[in-house]
C-alpha cells in the first residue's frame, strides 16, 4: 500500500489518511461578490502538478499539509500549518 | 449471415474494409474541430454531419480511437436517474441506445438485462422511493421492489450481504449494457462515411483565441484554421481549458474496473449497491465486469492498486459468496473529471465558438448518443440545446447546481 508521512505519527498506509483538498485562501465573506465567493466554493485548479492540500491522519485527527504530486501521485513534502 | 461468413473462409484478402479511412495530412481549415475521439465526440461529429448537413469536420485523437473512457467504462446503460434535468436527458439517450445497432448499421451487442439498484439501509431505500417516484412521473419504467423479487431474479446473491442484509432495490427493466468500443467504431465509421476525417495520434497543444473567439486550434502536425472547436477529453479537460483561460470545478479521480475470468451465464440483471460500492454485470463472453467507487483522491493517472482489486473483491464476496475461487483477469482504470453536483458540463462557454462537452464523471458512457445529438445541434445553431441547459458552466456562478446524486459510484 501507499505509504503518507504524517508529521507527528510518522509513516502511515494512506488508508489513515483522507484529503480535503487544496489549500486556497478564503476571500472576506462579508465582503465579497458573488462572482468571487462561487470562485472560491466551486472551481478548482485542476492542471496537473505540485499541489498543496488539507490532508488529515483520520485515528489521531491530525491535520497538515501535503504537497504532492497530482500526476505521478509522488508525495514531496508534509508538514504542520504552523511549520508552513 | 452464414453466407457472408463463408466469403471470409473462401476469398484471399478480407472481405471487408476498413471502419474509417487514414488521412494522410490535416487540411488547413475545418468548419469545426472536435478534440477527443472518444463515443461522445465522434457521435458529435456523426450528428453534425447527419443531422446538419456540417461535414467539413476533424476529429483529433491524441491516441486511438475509444481508447479513453469509452473503452473503459463498465457499459452499464440506464435512465433511472434523480432530478428531472438528469432524467429528461438520460431518457432521450437510452431511446437513442435502442436502435443504435440499426442506426449505425453495427452489431453493438445492446442487451436489455434489467437493472438492480441494492438498498442496504433505511436511508438508501428512501433515496430510491425518491428516485422512483421522480423517474415514474417522467414516464421512466422504474420502481422499488422488495428482496425476494430481487432473490428471485438472482438466485445466486446472498441476501444478508455480510451483515448488512438487502432491504429493497430500485428495479429499472430498461437497464442495458452495450459492447463499448463497438460504439466508438460505429460512429467513427458512419461519421466517415459523411465525409468527416479521423484523425488518430494527432495531439492538440493549443487553442487559438483572439478577442474572444476561437480562430483555430494547434496540434503536432501543424497548426489549423476553424471557428468552432469542441472540446471532448473527459480526464483531459482542465488542461485544455487552463490553455483558454476558464475556471471550472472538475476534479479528476482515477475510477477503476476489472473483470473476471469468463464463466458460465448465471447473472441476467446488472446489479448495483452503492452503499456496498459495487457494479456488476455479466457479458455476452462470460466475464464478470465489476467497477466500484472513485479513488480518493485527485490524481490525474490510470494507474490500478491492489487496495481497490482486493477491496471490490471482498464486497463481491459479500454479495456472491460462491466466486470465491474465481480469478480477475484485467483490471483498468481510467480519469474521471468530476463535477461537485455529478452532473455534466456541457455546451457553449464564456469564448465564442469554444464548446465543452466533459464532467461526464462516472455517469458518460450512457450519455454517448443523446450528447452527441445534443452537442451537434448546439454546435451547428450556436445556441444551447433545450436538454443541456441546466448543464452549462455558468451554473456554478449562478449558483443553480443540479445535484444529481442518481449517479453511479456516489456515495448515499
Amino acid at each position: 500500500m501507499k505509504i503518507m508521512t504524517c508529521p507527528i505519527n510518522g509513516p502511515r498506509p494512506i488508508s489513515e489518511f483522507i484529503t480535503a483538498g487544496a489549500v486556497k485562501p478564503m476571500p472576506n465573506p462579508q465582503t465579497a461578490d458573488d462572482l468571487t465567493w462561487a470562485d472560491y466554493v466551486f472551481n478548482h485548479d485542476s492542471v496537473p502538478g505540485v499541489k498543496r492540500e488539507w490532508w488529515c491522519h483520520t485515528p489521531s485527527n491530525t491535520w497538515f499539509i501535503a504537497e504532492r504530486h497530482t500526476r505521478t501521485d509522488e508525495i514531496v513534502r508534509t508538514y504542520l500549518w504552523e511549520a508552513a | 449471415m452464414p453466407l457472408r461468413l463463408l466469403k471470409f473462409g473462401l476469398v484471399k484478402s478480407y472481405p471487408e474494409s476498413r471502419m474509417f479511412r487514414q488521412r494522410d495530412r490535416l487540411r488547413p481549415t475545418y468548419d469545426a474541430v472536435i478534440i477527443g475521439g472518444g463515443g461522445h465526440g465522434l457521435a458529435t461529429a456523426y450528428y453534425l454531419a447527419k443531422d446538419h448537413g456540417i461535414n467539413n469536420v476533424a476529429v483529433l485523437e491524441r491516441g486511438y480511437l475509444g481508447g479513453g473512457n469509452t473503452g473503459r467504462n463498465t457499459t452499464i446503460i440506464r435512465s433511472n436517474y434523480l432530478t428531472p434535468a438528469g432524467v429528461k436527458f438520460y431518457d432521450q439517450s437510452l431511446r437513442l441506445w435502442q436502435a443504435l445497432s440499426e442506426t449505425l448499421d453495427l452489431n453493438l451487442f445492446y442487451t436489455n438485462r434489467g437493472h438492480f439498484t441494492l438498498a442496504h439501509t433505511e436511508a438508501s431505500l428512501r433515496t430510491l422511493r425518491w428516485r422512483a417516484e421522480v423517474n415514474k412521473h417522467y414516464g421512466i419504467d422504474s420502481e422499488v421492489v422488495d428482496p425476494q423479487t430481487v432473490q428471485a431474479a438472482c438466485p445466486h446473491m446472498d441476501l444478508d450481504c455480510g451483515g448488512a442484509p438487502v432491504m429493497g432495490a430500485l428495479y429499472h427493466a430498461p437497464g442495458s449494457i452495450a459492447r463499448h468500443d463497438a460504439v466508438a467504431w460505429g460512429y467513427g465509421r458512419e461519421a466517415d462515411r459523411q465525409g468527416v476525417e479521423i484523425h488518430q495520434q494527432t495531439e492538440v497543444t493549443g487553442i487559438r483565441v483572439e478577442g474572444g473567439r476561437v480562430t483555430g486550434v494547434e496540434t503536432i502536425r501543424g497548426a489549423i484554421a476553424t471557428p468552432k472547436v469542441i472540446c471532448a477529453v473527459a480526464g483531459f479537460t482542465p488542461r485544455i481549458l487552463d490553455w483558454v483561460g476558464l475556471r471550472s470545478p472538475l476534479k479528476i479521480h482515477p475510477l477503476q474496473a476489472m473483470v473476471s475470468e469468463p464463466m458460465k451465464a448465471w447473472l441476467d440483471p446488472i446489479i448495483v449497491s452503492s452503499s456496498l460500492h459495487v457494479y456488476v454485470s455479466q457479458t455476452a463472453r462470460g466475464e464478470l465486469v465489476m467497477g466500484a467507487s472513485l479513488d480518493p483522491y485527485e490524481l490525474h493517472s490510470t494507474r490500478s492498486t491492489l487496495d481497490f482489486a482486493e477491496g471490490l473483491a471482498a464486497r463481491m464476496l459479500d454479495l456472491f459468496p460462491f466466486l470465491s475461487q474465481a480469478k480477475v483477469v484485467r483490471q483498468w482504470a481510467g480519469m474521471a473529471d468530476m463535477t461537485p453536483d455529478f452532473a455534466p458540463i456541457m455546451g457553449k462557454t464564456d469564448i465564442e465558438g469554444f464548446y465543452l462537452d466533459a464532467g461526464w464523471g462516472t455517469w458518460g458512457f450512457k450519455a454517448t448518443p443523446i450528447c452527441g445529438k445534443t452537442m451537434a445541434e448546439t454546435v451547428a445553431r450556436d445556441r444551447n440545446h433545450e436538454l443541456i441547459r441546466e448543464f452549462s458552466l455558468d451554473r456554478f456562478s449562478k449558483y443553480a447546481l443540479v445535484g444529481e446524486k442518481g449517479a453511479a459510484s456516489v456515495g448515499h
